[in-house]
C-alpha cells in the first residue's frame, strides 16, 4: 500500500464540480498523491482505481443529498476485491435535511466509514484526519 | 517510373501490389496460394508470374512485405483490473496488428499458467498496476509464468516500480521492460509497448513462422499485416506533411472468420453536460470481432443478431435462414452462387457489419440530475465521422455495397450506439489499404495519392 495515494471523486449521479477540484489541489498540496477520478464516480470504478494504484484511502464528495443510497454495500465490495481496511472517507451534504450530525456520523461508521465530515469542513480538517489515520508525521 | 512491390503473406492468399512511386499510381494486384508449409516463395512466385501476365515485366526497386500468415502474431497478455490494465494491454497488443488469443485479469491461476503454456503465445504482454501503484499482481504473475515455463518472450509493461523485479524472476527467458501501458489514471501510454511489439515480431516471430526463407527476395518483412492497415489508415485519416488526409474515418473489414473494425478519430463527446467513463482511448482504435464473420463465424453472427433479423433482412424464411446459415458454416469455400444465398449474404454482412462496428463505437447514456439531463459516455463518440472505408469479399463482391455499408451507420432504434450519424462510403475493391500502409513507410505520399485514386464512392450512407 501507498500510504500517500488517494483516490478521490463524486458519487452517484452527483455533477458538483467546484469542491470535487478543491479537494484535489488542497490534497495535492498536502503531499498526497491524489487519483481524481471527477464527478459521476461509480462504486465500482473507485474501486477499481484503488486496486490500481494500491491506495491507501478513497475520499468520497457527495453534495447531492443521496449519498447514504450511493454508499451502501462499498465497504462490503471494497473487502471482496481484497481492498482490506482501505480508509473509507466520506464528506459534503451526504443527508437529506436537517438531521444531527452525530446520528449522521454513527450512520456512516456502521456502513464501514472511517470518517464522516459535515457541511462545511474545511480541506485542512480532512488532511490532518488522513495524516493521523494514515500515520504521517509531516 | 520506379516501380516498387508490396507483399502481404496472407494466411490462404499472398497477395501481391505493384506501385509506380515516381508518378504514383497503382500498376496491378495479383494473389496466389500461400505455401507456408513447403516454400514461401513458391506462393509468392506464383503471384509475381501472375502479376506480371497481367501487367508486363516490372524491375522493383524495392520489395516489401507483411505478414499474417501461420495465424498471424498470436498474444495472450495479464492485466489487473478488467476494464483497466487488462484492457490497455488487450488495446495495445490488438494496436500493433496482433490477433489476441485471451486476455487475463487479476492474479493468474495455475490452470491459466497451464493454458499459456498450451497455448504457447508468440508474444506474452505482462502488465498491472499504475506507476507506484499495485506491484503484488505483476510480482506474483511473473512468478508463475517463470514456474510454468516455455520459451515465448514477454514484454514487461506495467507498474515500473516493479519492472526490475519482474524481470529477475523472468531470469533466462526472453524478456522486454517497456513503459506503462496506463502509467496513471486517464493516460494510455500504449506507442512504447506497440514498437516493442513490432521488434520483437522482427527479431524472432518472422524466423519461427518460416517466412525467413522469404526474406532474400524482400527487403523486409516489416510488420504484421493489421498493422499496415491500420497505418494505412492513420495515413488516409492525418495525411502528410504536404498533403492533407480525408480527415477522421472509420474502417470495416468483413473476412471469412473474423470482422476487423478501426477508427482514426479522437471520439470526443459532441453533447454538452457528457461526462466521460472508462479508459481513455487511443486516436486510432483496431476491435477483432472473433465470432462475426460469413463463413468460419457464420453462427455467431446469428447469435448476436438473432436467426429472425437474419430472416427479415433476407426475405427468406426462418427455417430456409437457419438451413442455410448452417450450410455456409460447413462451406466455407461456398460463394453466393443463387438468388436465395446472394440475399442471405447480403443480410448476414450487413449485420456483420452492425454488429462489430456497435462493439467498436462507444455509447451514451441518459441520465437526470439535480441539474437536469446529463449523458454518461463510454468509448468514441464517431457520430460526427464523415468517412466510412469498407472491405472483405462480401462487400467487394456485390451490387448492394452501399447499403451493406451502411449498416455501419447510426440507427434511430438504438440511439445509445455512437455510430456515424451520415458518411461517405469508399470501397477498397482491389484491397490495397495493407501494401499503401507498407508503402507509408517509405512514400507516404504515394500511398495516400494511391489510396485516394483507388478507395471508389459508392454513395453516401444517411
Amino acid at each position: 500500500m501507498n500510504n500517500r495515494t488517494l483516490v478521490i471523486g463524486v458519487i452517484g449521479a452527483d455533477v458538483h464540480a467546484v469542491g470535487n477540484k478543491i479537494l484535489y489541489h488542497a490534497f495535492t498540496d498536502a503531499g498526497f498523491e491524489v487519483i481524481n477520478l471527477g464527478v459521476m464516480v461509480s462504486q465500482e470504478e473507485f474501486i477499481a482505481a484503488a486496486i490500481e494504484s494500491d491506495a491507501a484511502a478513497i475520499v468520497i464528495s457527495s453534495l447531492y443529498g443521496q449519498g447514504e443510497l450511493d454508499c451502501r454495500g462499498l465497504r462490503e465490495k471494497c473487502d471482496e476485491a481484497g481492498l482490506n481496511g482501505i480508509l473509507l472517507y466520506i464528506g459534503g451534504n451526504i443527508v437529506i435535511g436537517k438531521q444531527p450530525f452525530d446520528i449522521v456520523e454513527q450512520r456512516f461508521r456502521a456502513m464501514g466509514f472511517d470518517r464522516a465530515f459535515p457541511p462545511g469542513t474545511s480541506p485542512e480538517d480532512g488532511i490532518a484526519m488522513l495524516k493521523q489515520d494514515l500515520h504521517i508525521t509531516d | 517510373m520506379k516501380p516498387v512491390l508490396l507483399i502481404d503473406f496472407g494466411s490462404t492468399y499472398t497477395k501481391v501490389t505493384a506501385v509506380d512511386v515516381d508518378a504514383p499510381r497503382l500498376l496491378g494486384v495479383a494473389s496466389a496460394y500461400t505455401t507456408v508449409e513447403t516454400d514461401i516463395n513458391d506462393g509468392l512466385s506464383e503471384a509475381l508470374r501472375r502479376l506480371e501476365a497481367a501487367v508486363g515485366k516490372l524491375e522493383f526497386s524495392e520489395r516489401y512485405a507483411a505478414s499474417s500468415a501461420a495465424g498471424g502474431l498470436r498474444m495472450m497478455a495479464s492485466g489487473l483490473v478488467p476494464e483497466l490494465t487488462a484492457e490497455a494491454a488487450r488495446l495495445a497488443s490488438l494496436g500493433a496488428g496482433a490477433k489476441v488469443v485471451k486476455t487475463y485479469a487479476f492474479e493468474l491461476t495455475e490452470d491459466d499458467v497451464r493454458e499459456i503454456v498450451a497455448e504457447n503465445p508468440d508474444i506474452f504482454l505482462l502488465v498491472g498496476g499504475t506507476d507506484g501503484g499495485n506491484k503484488q499482481c505483476i510480482i506474483n504473475n511473473a512468478r508463475m509464468l517463470a514456474a510454468a515455463g516455455g520459451s515465448f518472450p514477454i514484454i514487461i509493461a506495467g507498474n515500473r516500480n516493479a519492472a526490475r523485479e519482474c524481470e529477475r524472476i523472468l531470469a533466462g527467458r526472453d524478456t522486454h521492460i517497456c513503459e506503462n501501458v496506463l502509467p496513471k489514471f486517464g493516460v494510455l501510454n500504449i506507442a512504447p509497448t506497440q514498437q516493442q511489439i513490432r521488434d520483437t515480431f522482427l527479431k524472432n516471430i518472422i524466423r519461427a513462422k518460416g517466412l525467413s526463407r522469404a526474406s532474400e527476395l524482400v527487403s523486409g518483412i516489416l510488420m504484421p499485416t493489421p498493422s499496415a492497415v491500420i497505418r494505412a489508415v492513420e495515413l488516409l485519416a492525418n495525411g502528410t506533411y504536404t498533403e492533407a488526409g480525408i480527415g477522421e474515418l472509420l474502417a470495416v473489414d468483413v473476412g471469412g472468420a473474423t470482422t476487423d473494425v478501426y477508427s482514426a478519430a479522437h471520439g470526443n463527446p459532441r453533447r454538452p453536460n457528457t461526462v466521460i467513463r472508462g479508459l481513455a482511448e487511443p486516436f486510432i482504435k483496431r476491435t477483432v470481432e472473433g465470432d462475426i464473420g460469413m463463413r468460419y463465424s457464420v453462427k455467431g453472427i446469428v447469435d448476436a443478431a438473432g436467426i429472425d433479423e437474419v430472416a427479415r433482412r433476407s426475405g427468406l424464411t426462418v427455417e430456409r435462414a437457419q438451413e442455410l446459415v448452417s450450410y455456409l458454416s460447413e462451406h466455407t469455400d461456398a460463394l453466393p452462387s443463387d438468388d436465395e444465398l446472394e440475399r442471405l449474404d447480403e443480410a448476414l454482412a450487413g449485420l456483420a457489419v452492425k454488429t462489430a462496428v456497435a462493439r467498436h463505437a462507444g455509447r451514451i447514456e441518459e441520465t437526470y440530475t439535480m441539474f437536469g439531463l446529463s449523458f454518461v459516455q463510454s468509448g468514441k463518440d464517431l457520430t460526427g465521422v464523415t468517412n466510412l472505408v469498407v472491405t472483405g469479399g462480401s462487400l467487394v463482391h456485390t451490387r448492394h455495397t452501399a447499403r451493406i455499408a451502411a449498416c455501419a451507420l447510426y440507427d434511430a432504434q438504438e440511439p445509445d450506439s455512437l455510430r456515424p450519424e451520415h458518411a461517405k462510403i469508399l470501397v477498397d475493391r482491389k484491397y490495397i489499404i495493407s501494401a499503401m500502409g507498407l508503402l507509408s513507410g517509405c512514400y507516404p505520399d504515394a500511398a495516400l495519392t494511391i489510396m485516394k485514386e483507388e478507395l471508389e464512392q459508392d454513395g453516401i450512407g444517411e
